[in-house]
């Protein structure tokens, strides 16, 4: 092998700021899109996710502005999140300069609007994004379900269907967030991210639960997941990107250094 | 001065690489994104980008009428293919159903397979997507100060066989050995994105708008 795991920093970005900024002394100001991006990018991030959490549709324009302002400078790919919900939306992120842009809820309500979006811009920049929880009682196989806003509302949909759907579908790399496990700092559900790996073609990205860089490791050898993304260890300073690559290297995990 | 060319074509997101270009160019050069065939003919170099399916990048390239400009293009300036933008310069692509494209170069673009794996029998994932080493197996004035064994950003489900080993400049493993770079006389197209490959990306294509086209 010699395709690298990739490891993905996170921003949340609210009206065009990102919250939960990162500590770091070299940045000025930390709620800034572009500085957060660059400063990741010079720290070997392989990747980058904006999560557009602005509650109001209003300012969605705010987040098209802040994703030409980042791609102006930082060279490696973007992915976009939030509010996607119709192909209109898809594009303007894409002539912005997003690379890549992830579908939550909407493919929840509409799967056909995933089919329509691969057939439309290419497989390749078509993100699926799911949130997945646990509903088999413990001892029991693990069993897993979709859920939406924000881990509340279960929809019935088995998880390991829904990715298979989604592959065959034409989504282009699978994002899952384990909800259990999400803000817990407690470590990846590797078991939910191994079986969806197995279930699809596609990359897997594994989410939610990250706490230490040992946590990231076991993403990919126990989860075998294809890239990892944080957000909290790296936003608070906590450890560096560089810090998790080495980590990631002694453990036998290949990653880019070059 | 001179003008660099972008081909759009409606594939994908060219935005990036206007972008790199753009950093990497000299101040009184222009970086231009254009579907007009005489624009291209202008133009000192062509950057020919691509993303999303062969057959309907080919289905573009005749609608916009560009197949001719940039048969000439690729016939005689500094050129650059990137991703599809080196895929369709082959004859023909397996790719929806078989596609016939541009045929400047001998040889085919095949599928990964639903069950490719590695030696080991390693699953491996499609697209190959992330960061792989470029394996340089020709000398290039656009490998200048790069690093043989880089690693760049790809994403592609498919990949290129040429029929002239000669033609070869640079080789990827994915579970098999792919040509991931060609090189002939003024045209230098590869499969990964330098406009997304951070430093390294920056320095091919900073070797690209200086290059003279001599191989």
């Amino acid at each position: 092998m010699s395709l690298a795991k990739r490891i993905i920093p996170c921003l949340d970005v609210d009206n065009g700021r990102v919250v939960k900024g990162v500590k770091f002394v070299e940045i000025r100001d930390a709620g800034d899109p572009v500085e957060n991006a660059r400063r990741y990018n010079l720290e070997g991030a392989d990747e980058l996710t904006f999560l557009d959490i602005t509650a109001s549709s209003d300012n969605r324009d705010t987040m098209v502005h802040v994703v030409e302002d980042v791609a102006r400078e930082v060279f490696i790919p973007l992915t976009v999140g939030g509010g996607i919900r119709e192909l209109s939306d898809i594009r303007r992120m894409l002539n912005a300069g997003a690379d890549k842009v992830s579908i939550n809820t909407a493919a929840v309500f509409n799967p056909e609007f995933v089919a329509e979006a691969a057939d439309r811009f290419g497989s390749q920049c078509i993100v699926v994004a799911v949130d997945a929880k646990r509903v088999s009682e413990p001892g029991e196989a693990g069993r897993w379900q979709i859920f939406t806003h924000g881990g509340r509302k279960p929809t019935g949909i088995d998880v390991l269907e829904w990715v298979a759907r989604m592959d065959a579908y034409g989504a282009g790399e699978i994002l899952l967030t384990s909800m259990d496990r999400d803000g817990t700092r407690i470590g990846f559900d590797n078991e939910l991210t191994r079986q969806v790996s197995e279930a699809v073609r596609v990359p897997v990205i594994a989410s939610g639960g990250v706490g230490n860089l040992k946590h990231l490791a076991d993403g990919i050898l126990e989860g075998k997941a294809d890239a990892v993304l944080a957000a909290s260890i790296f936003h608070f300073g906590e450890f560096r990107i560089s810090e998790a690559k080495a980590f990631m290297r002694s453990q036998g995990v290949e990653v880019r250094d070059d | 001065m001179q003008t660099i060319a972008v081909v759009d074509y409606g594939m994908g997101n060219l935005r990036s690489v206007v972008n790199a270009l753009q950093v990497v160019c000299d101040k009184g050069d222009q970086v231009i994104l254009t579907s007009d065939p005489q624009q291209l003919l202008d133009a000192e170099r062509i950057v020919f980008p691509g993303q999303g399916a062969a057959g309907d990048c080919m289905r573009a390239i005749d609608e916009y009428g560009l197949r001719e400009a940039i048969t000439v293009a690729a016939a005689g300036r500094p050129f650059l293919g990137i991703c599809m933008g080196m895929q369709v310069l082959i004859d023909y692509s397996e790719e929806n159903q078989g596609t016939d494209c541009l045929g400047i170069f001998r040889g085919q673009v095949k599928y990964f397979g639903d069950g490719h794996s590695d030696p080991s029998g390693v699953k491996l994932k499609v697209p190959h997507m992330g960061w792989n080493r470029v394996m340089q197996t020709a000398a290039h004035p656009l490998w200048r100060s790069i690093e043989d064994g880089s690693r760049f950003y790809f994403v592609h489900s498919y990949y290129l066989e040429v029929e002239d080993p000669g033609l070869v400049a640079a080789t990827t493993d994915y579970g098999i050995r792919f040509t991931s770079a060609i090189a002939r006389d003024n045209v230098f197209a590869l499969q990964c994105h330098p406009e997304k490959s951070a430093d390294t990306g920056l320095q091919l294509l900073r070797n690209f708008v200086n290059w003279d086209g001599q191989p």
